[in-house]
């Protein structure tokens, strides 16, 4: 305590004796009055090394927090102990922003953000641990967008947060390169976790549950940074995840059915593998080309090698959700099979072929239900299609990325 | 308690100091310079008369053709350059102003909108310093007596109280920006930059003591500027409010300010792929049929930014239009909203076919 107002006061006096300051400090913030001033001039003041500890409580914001400092940590006392609320929020489009490097943020939680919850932009070597990230008043298409929101971000470590009620996605990657997802809880979000545009990573131990679909990994056009590819999805619980889409209109997962566990859409070189699924209303997993227009001729929107394999599949596909739903079982019927692919490929390779690195592979256990809706031939030839349900014919595998390894993560 | 004297002390010296090698009325190149910024914005030395904002002669007023809209304040900026050195010229971005340039600008609010120049009270002062390691971002608080304003690192909300160009009372808190809010629109790759001294938005008159005249003229003759083109080959913003002016221009000119320092590829929004500067040609890329990215609830349901000739169906229009947090854009920098604005917009979307 002593030790901070030094500190604030030196830096107030003379940035100049802080220029040479090699040690680090821990800057303490502790809830009650004035709690939200200080919050804001510590993570202001903070100098490269420096701790800032938020004690517990809880400390009411009327502005979104942000940190602009290299190499400083910010800490609270628990993801229930501490709580940063944003109920009040009158400004900024997100609770917390972090636009500087190797900065990790851990054990505390961030409520009722107007806008987004905690999120990176530009961060190099970014670590989100033991967060909690909540809109109280459960899934509501007024609550904020993302929970977790690294975007445009390089090394992005996310570890055992827990997100819920996200009107956009809980966990959402955005344009991001060298990813780690894990031991994480998404709940009652539209979208659970979602990787977007995003290159190398990696999603496991996690746990996606009540949400409209589980994990999804997209690619989208009209972005600074697209052609997503190199995804592992595996060792994840996808369970139940059954909550009407609450996503504004004019939002990509505003088109998310209920019920939809894993979903890849465009991307390349995505592995599904090792999941458990069951209580997936829609379907289990769903592969498939982005089915919008768009205008944006670098853009590629078909998956481009997909491999689901070793993966458990319980209950599902018996309540179909919405107009994708309805596609597909008007195709398929009900119940949906455990793994849907649309069948969409690009109009020269549907009169050729795909080559191999290109393909969807599929190799589950016997009793595994699969379909090729082959939405292309049913556009093409109205009269003379069908949809193929022969998962033997999808056998056949890709060469799995490595694993991410990230430079705050022990990794190089 | 130690600290607080030494701090005094430390401002003391540097207010002795300065004092020794500086004329009394020069503007303090010692305080744009030091390391840790004055106090006090008198320190600077920048105003004849501080309360009047009237500067010394070195300190240079200006204005822009079309400005960004801040709750309806009103605003005086100036420029001061160190001695012998100039600008360097640039036809789309900033001028390249040499270490030791402060940018100087107070936000004011008139007592009634109707009558802006009137009984105007000043809120805060901000500053951009460059330095040799970058732009620095300051702001200062100006104090009830309105003698001087004083540095405030972590922000501030001011109540203002008012009449609306419709006669009716319009009150809400104003917010001065925290450091990192500066920043948060004034990020080009990430480094602090200059966003309005850019030669299209300077190609304007302005009323000099001495006479109107061309500012981007003014400042070649004043020693200010160099490398510039004939004046044939300065580009020239619209005047946003000029009915006279094309739609289109006007409109792209008031994106391209209120907007396109986030909303371009070396801004902090360069994810959202949506680029507002007035130099983007590719209609998708300033939002004509382009589908949102990370909009959330700021869709306001609906599907793409821009829809040619439907405003009430485009995201552009909602976003602007909206005062709540999460929804408004621009997301910093505005608590009500802009009536004329919203029009200029929806008339232009509704223009495009």
């Amino acid at each position: 305590m002593r030790f901070k107002q030094v500190r604030a006061a030196l830096f107030l006096a003379g940035g100049v004796f802080l220029a040479g300051h090699a040690s680090a400090a821990e800057i303490a913030v502790t809830a009650g009055d004035g709690a939200a001033e200080k919050l804001v001039e510590a993570l202001i003041s903070a100098q490269p090394g420096d701790t800032v500890a938020i004690g517990a409580g809880r400390i009411e914001l009327t502005e979104g927090l942000s940190l602009d400092v290299d190499d400083v940590t910010v800490k609270g006392a628990g993801p229930d102990q501490t709580i940063l609320s944003l109920k009040g929020q009158t400004g900024s489009g997100e609770g917390l922003l972090v636009t500087s490097d190797r900065v990790v943020l851990e054990n505390f939680a961030v409520e009722d953000a107007k806008g987004d919850g905690v999120k990176s932009k530009g961060s190099d070597q970014i670590t989100f641990r033991n967060l909690r990230v909540e809109w109280t008043n459960g899934p509501n298409e007024k609550n904020g967008s993302y929970g977790v929101y690294p975007v445009s971000s390089k090394n992005v470590l996310i570890d055992a947060v827990t997100v819920r009620g996200a009107s956009d996605a809980g966990i959402y990657v955005g344009q991001s390169e060298g990813v780690v997802v894990r031991n994480s809880r998404a709940e009652y979000n539209v979208a659970g976790i979602e990787i977007e545009n995003s290159m190398r990573a990696d999603v496991y131990k996690n746990v996606a549950t009540h949400n409209t679909g589980g994990i999804l990994v997209f690619d989208l056009p009209n972005l600074p940074v697209q052609g997503g590819h190199d995804i592992r999805v595996f060792d994840n619980d996808v369970v139940d995840n059954d909550t009407a889409n609450f996503a504004p209109k004019g939002n990509t997962v505003a088109m998310v059915p209920k019920g939809t566990g894993i979903m890849v859409m465009a991307n390349r070189n995505v592995h599904v593998f090792g999941n458990r699924l069951s209580g997936n209303g829609t379907t289990h997993v769903l592969i498939g080309a982005y089915p919008k227009d768009y205008d944006d001729k670098n853009y590629m929107f078909v998956p481009r090698g997909v491999f689901v394999h070793g993966n458990t599949y319980g209950e599902g596909g018996n309540a179909p959700d919405g107009e994708v739903g309805k596609m597909i079982t008007d195709i398929s019927g009900t119940p949906v099979p455990d793994i849907v692919w649309d069948g969409v490929t690009r109009i020269p390779e549907y009169l050729s072929w795909v080559s191999a690195e290109n393909q969807v592979y599929v190799d589950e256990a016997e009793g595994t239900s699969f379909v090729n809706l082959k939405m292309l031939s049913q556009l093409l030839l109205p009269w003379g299609w069908w949809p193929d349900t022969d998962v033997a014919a999808y056998k056949g595998s890709l060469p799995e990325p490595s694993p991410v390894k990230l430079p705050q993560d022990g990794g190089a | 308690m130690k600290f607080a004297t030494l701090e005094r002390a430390l401002i003391l010296a540097l207010a002795v100091t300065g004092s020794l090698v500086m004329p009394a009325r020069a503007v303090s190149d010692a305080a744009i310079l030091d390391t840790t910024p004055p106090k006090q914005l008198s320190e600077f030395r920048f105003f004849e008369d501080l309360q009047k904002q009237a500067p010394v002669p070195e300190v240079v007023p200006f204005r822009l053709a079309t400005p960004l809209f801040s709750d309806g304040a009103e605003k005086f900026r100036f420029v001061y350059l160190p001695k012998g050195q100039a600008a360097k010229y640039d036809p789309v971005e900033a001028f390249d102003f040499p270490i030791g340039t402060a940018l100087i600008k107070t936000f004011a609010f008139p007592a009634d909108y109707r009558k802006p120049d009137e009984k105007l009270r000043l809120v805060e002062t901000r500053i951009l310093l460059h330095h040799e390691g970058g732009w620095l971002a300051w702001a200062y608080l100006w104090n009830d007596q309105q003698t001087d304003a004083t540095l405030k690192i972590a922000g501030a909300k001011v109540a203002i109280s008012t009449i609306a160009t419709d006669g009716a009372p319009l009150s809400f808190d104003y917010s001065v920006p925290n450091k990192n809010q500066c920043k948060a629109c004034h990020a080009f790759n990430g480094k602090i930059t200059p966003l309005g001294p850019k030669a299209r938005n300077l190609n304007v008159d302005y009323a000099y003591a001495g006479g109107a005249e061309n500012q981007i003229a003014h400042w070649i003759a004043a020693g200010l500027l160099s490398g510039v083109p004939e004046p044939a080959g300065i580009p020239a913003a619209a005047d946003w409010r000029d009915v006279t002016a094309p739609l289109e221009k006007r409109a792209r000119t008031w994106l391209d300010v209120n907007c396109a320092h986030c909303h371009r590829a070396e801004g902090p929004a360069s994810n959202t792929g949506l680029f507002l500067t007035s130099g983007e040609d590719v209609p998708v890329r300033y939002g004509v049929l382009k589908r949102p990215a990370a909009a959330g609830r700021g869709s306001g349901d609906r599907e793409f930014d821009i829809v040619p000739g439907e405003p009430d169906q485009s995201i552009l229009t909602y976003r602007v239009e909206s005062t709540a947090p999460g929804i408004m854009m621009p997301e910093l920098g505005r608590h009500i909203a802009d009536p004329d604005a919203v029009k200029l917009l929806a008339d232009w979307v509704a223009s495009l076919r």
